[in-house]
């Protein structure tokens, strides 16, 4: 526990015959940003309600800050923040009293309220929208609220429950240094994401979710490492895409992947740089010019693909 | 005493919502108003023909019934919205009392009732209508349909979380509301429906807030305190159940 601002043992949950968490463990040290990472139905926003006292597991054990999340709900409510998917703010409401409304349910006094709403405003941008209702607020100033909303407290500990998603590439990048900013000030953040490179950008530790099942966990870039190679992509000509893809086939003992649509072709490799150039080597040999070659190291893409691929494989 | 300021931060949070969602306070004010101006005027001369008593002084009274049923059912829309927005898992996850929610939400639609209800009297005032009893029974009565919309409101509370779509829930409450005040004394009094109706009309709780609030107004109304405590205790078993199944039903949240 010591070193664990959040530790969840063997949780499942059901819903009807569905099975929405099946065993699934997770710890995120102090301090850190720990991201969760899977696509849509995965179990990450189940997994952050039960983290959260929103839902009760039907099996397992869940810590927050040190405290027993299903024997003492009430007491875990005030160690942790919490943003969801949907940015829950009060359109009516103009930011200000929002954050201040925030702040005196968390038992903070008038005054207290008041400087933190300010501070936190500031710290978000949002202080020249902070006397407007929210109902007039872009979807990036509505997450920043949300976000807001769920810093008021100082929480130690910090859940943000697809943060970015749907957000212009701008306006995530905001919050990712606001994230990143957080993070300096000692506070430990669980995401959940459904974007590799967020996972990537933003975690020291990635957990892989998907239905249900944690199916790997690591650093980005032990997760790139098990999958151990690095990769040869090669862009072609369309008509001569099947012909380079039997030669190479041939040569090679991992699979060839081919994207029609870009007019790409991935090669995973084990040597590197030997390999590019056995490729370049073949190509030249069949007077195939690619359009581009080049070699490099796996992305999230394709690890989070060869690990659901391998999954599926084994059922 | 946490809990009290959880509540009083959450009444807050709703009367704003009531008094800034502009449709909203049209739909509360300006509809009742409309529905006193027609039924005055459309049933006014049918029925002055049989009573001494101008149409205004008796339907005032089951005007303010009906509104503030009316009004009710805001708390379960409200609710659904809440729900739906996932403004409650927020409120949820935070370190408040469980009641406080459900509390602020109700309290919140008796302020709204509130406002309306004094709208609703100007204009009656307007009308013509003039009431007979002294202050302190006025007021009383004010407090008593007050009072009978709150408890009403926790059912409607009840409704809201149970469907969970705040356009259900508005027609779902029409749908419990609607019989509930037209087949009362209301608009016409009940010896003139038929005799299985008046079975219902005599027995249910809308026909005894408006006869206690007739009672209480203008005076006339045979019997005319029992209807005040009839009603009371109406208004304290509503409340007696659908408050406890209110909490219970938003605790199950997390099953």
């Amino acid at each position: 526990m010591d070193n664990n601002a959040i530790l969840a043992k063997s949780v499942s949950r059901k819903y009807g015959s569905l099975l929405a968490l099946d065993k699934v463990s997770l710890s995120a040290e102090k301090g850190k940003v720990t991201a969760l990472l899977g696509p849509n139905g995965a179990g990450k926003t189940t997994l952050i309600k039960t983290m959260t006292t929103l839902l009760v597991p039907d099996k397992g054990e869940i810590f927050v800050d040190g405290i027993d999340v299903l024997k003492n709900p009430d007491k875990v409510r005030s160690h942790f923040g919490l943003a969801g998917q949907f940015a829950a703010i009060d359109e009516y409401l103009t930011g200000r009293e929002s954050l201040e409304m925030v702040g005196r349910l968390y038992d903070l006094s008038i005054k207290e309220a008041k400087n933190r709403a300010k501070e936190v405003l500031e710290k978000l941008g949002l202080t020249s929208a902070a006397n407007r209702q929210a109902k007039t607020y872009s979807g990036g100033m509505r997450r920043r609220l949300d976000l807001g909303a769920s810093l008021v407290a100082y929480p130690k500990v910090l859940f943000l429950d697809e943060p970015t998603t749907g957000l212009d590439p701008r306006t995530r990048f905001q919050l990712w240094d606001i994230i990143r900013d957080l993070v300096k000030s000692g506070t430990t953040i669980l995401l959940t994401t459904q974007y590799l490179d967020e996972a990537d950008a933003l975690a020291d530790k990635i957990y892989v979710i998907d239905k249900g099942k944690m199916i790997a966990e690591g650093t980005s870039e032990q997760l790139k490492k098990s999958l151990g190679k690095d990769v040869v992509e090669v862009k072609l000509q369309t008509n001569q895409i099947s012909k380079a893809k039997n030669l190479i086939s041939g040569q090679f003992k991992s699979r060839v992947e081919v994207d029609e649509l870009t007019r790409r072709m991935r090669i995973r490799t084990v040597k590197g740089g030997d390999d590019l150039l056995k490729v370049a080597n073949i190509l030249k040999d069949a007077r195939i010019k690619p359009e581009e070659i080049g070699l490099h190291r796996p992305t999230l893409d394709d690890v989070f693909l060869a690990i659901t691929d391998e999954k599926a494989g084994k059922k | 005493m946490t809990g009290l300021s959880d509540t009083y931060q959450l009444t807050k949070r709703s009367v704003k919502r009531n008094f800034r969602l502009p449709q909203l306070l049209v739909f509360s004010s300006i509809q009742p108003v409309i529905f006193l101006l027609l039924f005055n005027y459309v049933f006014g001369g049918a029925f002055s023909g049989q009573s001494s008593e101008s149409y205004i002084n008796f339907l005032l009274p089951g005007i303010l019934a009906q509104t503030a049923l009316f009004g009710s059912i805001q708390t379960g829309v409200g609710l659904a919205e809440d729900l739906n927005k996932g403004a409650i898992d927020r409120l949820r996850s935070l370190p408040i009392a469980r009641y406080a929610v459900l509390l602020g939400r109700t309290l919140a639609d008796a302020t709204r009732n509130l406002f309306v209800l004094i709208l609703m009297i100007s204009v009656g005032y307007l009308l013509g209508f003039r009431a007979s009893e002294g202050w302190m029974s006025f007021i009383s009565a004010l407090a008593l349909v007050l009072l009978f919309a709150y408890a009403f409101s926790w059912v409607s509370a009840n409704l809201g979380m149970l469907l969970k779509d705040s356009e259900t829930v508005q027609v779902a409450g029409f749908l419990w509301v609607f019989p509930m005040v037209f087949a009362s004394s209301v608009f016409v009094p009940v010896e003139t429906m038929p005799g299985w109706l008046q079975a219902f009309a005599n027995n249910q709780p809308v026909t005894q807030v408006v006869n206690a609030v007739r009672h209480l107004t203008r005076g006339g109304v045979v019997d005319g305190s029992d209807y005040v405590w009839i009603t009371l205790a109406w208004i304290a078993g509503v409340i007696f159940v659908f408050a406890p199944l209110a909490v219970y039903q938003y605790r199950k949240f997390n099953k």
